[in-house]
């Protein structure tokens, strides 16, 4: 009840991994740990779906549907009829950017 | 060991690079000069940092992008990525004091890192465009780039790699932690991680105030002309806890949603405007209910879409639970709000007509 981020795109295929170690160093939220003989899902629901690790696994063990969790950028797509996952992260506009 | 499973698998699943583009780069581009830095925060640099942080002239805290090098570097020195966003280069500059190398600065179009990486322009090509125009390869005998952790969403290292023949080398998540890290070109796991204390939190907030400056000076006016100063306090009250107090107390807000969480503290600051006006002995009744109740739906409906807009600034919301936020709690907002304007432009027009 009123979490809305436990579920997310992450998908891990254990089999294929060749346990290069490459996303538990670039997942800024230790989604994944080192296991025993390839790596393991540590805390998913963590994810924060910015694929990192899916761009850098060689073995392509990992997939997720990347995006930037921006209501601002997202809400904004849709007023313009636009599709929501379309939206591009508002940041880099002249007025209303939201991050930096 | 782990490094050779990279570079043979990568072989055997990444698209051959496209050898033609890059001759005609290099061909048409001639190798850039070095420019020269220092490690030193300048007064300028300070003030630069300071509009940058209250948003004025967002798109203009932009470094020449190319190669930088710092103190003496020599063939063997070091080479670390940074965008050309003036806190992000300084931030690893000033990290670097002391360490003669070379800084590569992408064009991230004045974006920091992260923000570049989601977008793509911290990324795989930039990175090896910039490897290639700078002359890299004759500048340093090794082959490894040094890129921070929090550009991984853009650069893919095994691409970068068999299409620049660099090894990327992925360093911590501060630049502060950086001489610690080149000791043993290991990062812990508490360097690997992305925080967000209360300071990361509050330097966002002048921008995001800023953001909201001028629909809440017209929402002041306009309350001020139906209902009042009190009422009109109330607008500037909700952007601020909406904006600035939303984002300091984050963490401590019960439940885990955003839109939740900025309803509990509309919620809060609601109840004693609410009060005020209830407490007034020379209001009727009815008019006491109607205001009191427009308050008690406007207020935590606009901290609610606040807080729900703060989930771009944050370093953990997924897009998958943003969605589902905005399926969920937007119409209800909407419909808290728009209910609220009404009982407000009812109120006004009471009043309105008792003068009259």
């Amino acid at each position: 009840m009123f979490d809305s981020y436990v579920e997310n795109t992450l998908q891990y295929h254990p089999d294929r991994c060749i346990n290069c170690l490459r996303c538990t160093q670039v997942c800024p939220h230790g989604v994944f740990g080192e296991g025993k003989g390839h790596v393991e899902l540590m805390r998913p629901a963590a994810c924060m779906e910015c694929g990192a690790c899916a761009s850098n696994c060689p073995a392509r063990a990992i997939e997720v549907q990347s995006g930037v969790g921006c209501a601002w950028a997202m809400i904004g797509a849709a007023l313009r009829g636009k599709d929501m996952d379309s939206g591009d992260c508002c940041c880099g506009g002249e007025d209303g950017s939201c991050c930096k | 060991m782990s490094s050779d499973k990279i570079t043979s698998s990568a072989c055997s699943c990444v698209p051959q690079p496209d050898k033609n583009q890059f001759i005609t780069l290099t061909s048409k581009m001639q190798e850039s000069e070095i420019l020269a830095t220092t490690s030193r925060s300048t007064l300028n640099d300070r003030l630069d940092h300071f509009f940058a942080r209250v948003g004025v002239n967002r798109m203009g805290h932009i470094v020449k992008p190319g190669l930088y090098k710092l103190g003496n570097p020599t063939r063997d020195s070091q080479v670390f990525v940074s965008a050309n966003y003036t806190l992000s280069f300084d931030a690893l500059r000033c990290a670097l004091a002391g360490t003669d190398c070379y800084i590569l600065v992408l064009d991230t179009k004045g974006i920091n890192v992260w923000c570049a990486a989601g977008k793509g322009t911290f990324g795989t090509d930039e990175l090896v465009k910039r490897i290639m125009w700078s002359g890299l390869y004759n500048i340093v005998r090794h082959r490894t780039v040094i890129v921070p952790q929090l550009g991984a969403p853009g650069i893919s290292a095994h691409e970068v790699q068999s299409r620049s023949g660099f090894k990327v080398e992925f360093g911590p998540v501060r630049a502060t932690d950086l001489p610690e890290y080149l000791k043993t070109h290991k990062a812990t796991p508490e360097m690997r991680r992305v925080h967000f204390a209360l300071k990361d939190r509050l330097v966002l907030t002048p921008v995001e105030l800023r953001h909201a400056s001028l629909p809440t000076v017209v929402a002041a006016i306009a309350l001020y002309l139906l209902a009042g100063s009190i009422a009109a306090l109330a607008a500037i009250t909700t952007v601020i806890t909406g904006t600035v107090l939303f984002p300091a107390l984050l963490p401590f807000i019960p439940t885990h949603d955003f839109s939740t969480k900025g309803l509990i503290l509309g919620l809060l600051v609601a109840v004693p405007f609410a009060t005020s006006f209830a407490a007034d002995p020379a209001m009727p009744l009815l008019m006491k209910a109607i205001i009191s109740l427009a308050f008690v739906l406007t207020i935590p409906a606009v901290t609610a879409y606040l807080a729900l807009n703060f989930t771009g600034c944050t370093t953990f919301t997924s897009r998958t639970g943003v969605k589902k936020e905005i399926y969920r709690y937007v119409p209800v907002m909407a419909l808290m709000a728009g209910s609220g304007t009404l009982l407000l432009i009812i109120f006004g027009a009471i009043r309105l007509m008792e003068m009259v």
